[in-house]
């Protein structure tokens, strides 16, 4: 994919931080940066993978893009228009654009509703179809598209499967014919074997219906295998981006590093060596000075401590947020 | 269920024979001759073997006649059925109000999570909860009946069309006594569903967050509250002894603590029993409830 294709996505500068409150009075004392200052594109038709370890911000960054969370600041920007400040019509309007499929199965679907009302009730909030008629046969026809069947249009969550209330969701976002969808872990819920076909639907998916994705996920050989290009998270920053197999042969950032290094392969002669962070990873509420990295990072400096770094070009259409990384 | 009230009965009956002393003796008085302790003891079928003695409790459970108090000589069924149409045109207006009340300010509160409306409700709730129960019958008898003049201070009409204004000071203060803890325990349940993700997918769909509240969040809160409301339900038909007192009103409650300061067997047996069939029937309409109103369960 060239990088003159016009993005259907642009993320400027975005911020969020759920405040903390404590006291008698619920002052905010303190707050949680999950996410700071992330600058983005998603191109059309593409899958950006969006991988980190667990607290990193890549739920809260997926939800804020689709303002189910709202941003602290900074800009969304989808098909040139801003929707950041849409309110009530209009935010309704963008749902129908962009949809999420979520991280659990189990607990995301309403247990008191059936499959069908699950899957119709965007169809009714939306205006779309006129006839009730019309809308159960476009959710049967939905339930098809996602490898279940029609006659399941009755039957109530819990009678389901893992990977098949995986479907159900996956067929409540595309009711509305979205363009762009956020995939919150969908498939770390699952069973390796239930993970490729729940991916390789999304796959199929996504080149019938030209859908754009952004993939989050902590489990990086499932990125590579559906992602275009990849973003590396780390404390709340996005810390290096690029194309999946560029990523995957020449990460920059000393942190994409470890993170590869830590892919278990099935070759038991592999040689080359594990890189083993120390510490953890620091509290969102008080990150480190500088660049975020800093304090775990192999080869930091004085300078690493006290400037934070931007994501810059260091090879073709690859980013990396590092003081170190020199362009080649 | 049988086996339970089988064992109700059962237990009731051990209970009673082992504690109870022999109750001809107290009911002879201190005085009285052997021969009329031995006339009374027949009198009551007590000089029968204590198989046929269960045996005849069974029967009088079955059949609803629980013979005749001690102290009183009445009917105890008469006396049941007039305490507790007493006590439930107490209860069951206050209860049915309170409930309906509270849910719907618990909803208000929850949507409302964080903001002051929400913790306003909080901090009056377990400032109303803190207070005595007597406090609020003193007080708002003294004020609203004696100063106020605006309704009866005490009394009681036994027809159903003239006992209604003898009630509406006593339901008020029933349901200020509930706002507090059903308020908090309600927010409670309906603040774990609010947080719950297929919660999160109702907003992904685009729907108002008023509807979210209506039609998902509600609906699954109603599972954990109908099990709140149940067992809350026996304070219907044992009532609020106090409130009884205080207003003169001749329910179930008042009955029972006459009973149990007269040693009056017979009464307390009967009213154990129905206590526990009351509970039982809750039960039961819990179940149904609950397969109302969640698919996942289903009685068989």
């Amino acid at each position: 994919m060239s990088t003159q294709t016009q993005p259907l996505i642009q993320v400027k500068d975005l911020t969020k931080s759920f405040p903390i409150k404590g006291g008698l009075l619920g002052r905010e004392v303190a707050s949680v940066k999950a996410v700071q200052g992330i600058n983005l594109e998603i191109r059309k038709g593409e899958t950006l993978g969006l991988v980190g370890e667990s607290g990193c911000g890549k739920s809260t960054l997926g939800r804020c893009i689709i303002r189910l969370i709202e941003p602290t600041s900074g800009q969304v920007i989808m098909n040139g228009q801003d929707i950041t400040t849409l309110e009530g019509e209009g935010l309704r309007a963008l749902r129908r654009k962009m949809q999420i499929i979520f991280q659990d199965p189990y607990a995301s679907l309403n247990p008191r509703m059936t499959v069908g009302s699950i899957i119709t009730e965007p169809l009714e909030i939306h205006g779309l179809f006129n006839s009730k008629k019309d809308r159960e046969d476009r959710v049967k026809q939905l339930l098809e598209t996602v490898g279940l069947r029609p006659e399941h249009f009755n039957r109530y969550p819990h009678e389901f499967s893992g990977g098949q209330r995986q479907r159900i969701g996956i067929a409540r976002a595309l009711a509305v014919e979205p363009e762009f969808i956020v995939c919150d872990e969908p498939v770390s819920a699952l069973d390796v074997s239930i993970q490729a076909q729940v991916i390789n639907l999304l796959m199929d998916l996504q080149q019938k219906l030209g859908l754009t994705y952004l993939f989050i996920a902590h489990d990086l050989k499932v990125v590579e295998h559906i992602s275009n290009r990849v973003a590396v998270m780390y404390l709340g920053r996005i810390v290096e981006i690029a194309e999946g197999e560029e990523l995957y042969k020449h990460p920059t950032h000393p942190y994409t590093k470890a993170l590869l290094s830590a892919i278990p392969t099935p070759n038991p002669r592999r040689t080359e060596q594990r890189i083993i962070l120390t510490g953890d990873v620091p509290s969102p509420i008080r990150p480190p000075s500088g660049c975020h990295f800093h304090p775990r990072c192999p080869i930091a400096t004085e300078q690493c401590k006290g400037e934070a770094p931007q994501l810059k070009l260091t090879r073709a259409d690859h980013q990396t947020s590092c003081l170190l990384a020199k362009p080649q | 269920m049988i086996p339970i009230l089988i064992g109700v009965t059962f237990l009731t009956f051990t209970l009673f024979n082992l504690v109870g002393g022999d109750p001809a003796i107290r009911f002879a008085g201190k005085h009285a001759t052997v021969e009329r302790v031995a006339e009374i003891r027949a009198e009551l079928g007590l000089d029968r073997s204590v198989g046929e003695q269960y045996l005849f409790f069974v029967k009088q459970i079955v059949t609803f006649d629980y013979g005749r108090s001690w102290a009183t000589k009445q009917e105890i069924s008469t006396m049941i059925t007039d305490g507790l149409g007493a006590t439930l045109s107490l209860t069951v207006p206050s209860f049915v109000a309170s409930v309906a009340f509270c849910i719907l300010l618990a909803l208000f509160a929850v949507y409302g999570r964080g903001t002051i409306l929400d913790r306003g409700t909080v901090v009056v709730c377990l400032g109303l909860l803190s207070v005595s129960s007597l406090v609020y019958i003193l007080a708002l008898q003294y004020v609203l009946a004696f100063q106020g003049g605006l309704f009866p201070i005490s009394g009681w009409d036994p027809s159903w069309t003239g006992r209604w204004e003898y009630l509406v000071l006593p339901w008020i203060i029933l349901f200020v006594l509930s706002l507090g803890p059903n308020i908090l325990i309600y927010r409670t349940v309906i603040m774990d569903e609010v947080f719950q993700d297929y919660v999160r997918t109702a907003r992904a769909k685009g729907l108002a967050e008023k509807h979210v509240f209506a039609k998902h969040v509600l609906k699954n809160a109603m599972i954990p509250i109908i099990t709140v409301v149940v067992i809350e339900m026996p304070v219907l038909i044992t009532g609020s002894v106090l409130i009884e007192n205080f207003f003169g009103i001749p329910g179930l409650g008042g009955t029972v603590i006459k009973a149990l300061n007269d040693s009056d067997f017979p009464v307390i047996k009967a009213f154990t029993v129905i206590s526990a069939m009351a509970y039982m029937i809750f039960n039961l309409l819990a179940d149904v409830l609950y397969s109302a109103v969640d698919p996942r369960v289903k009685l068989s």
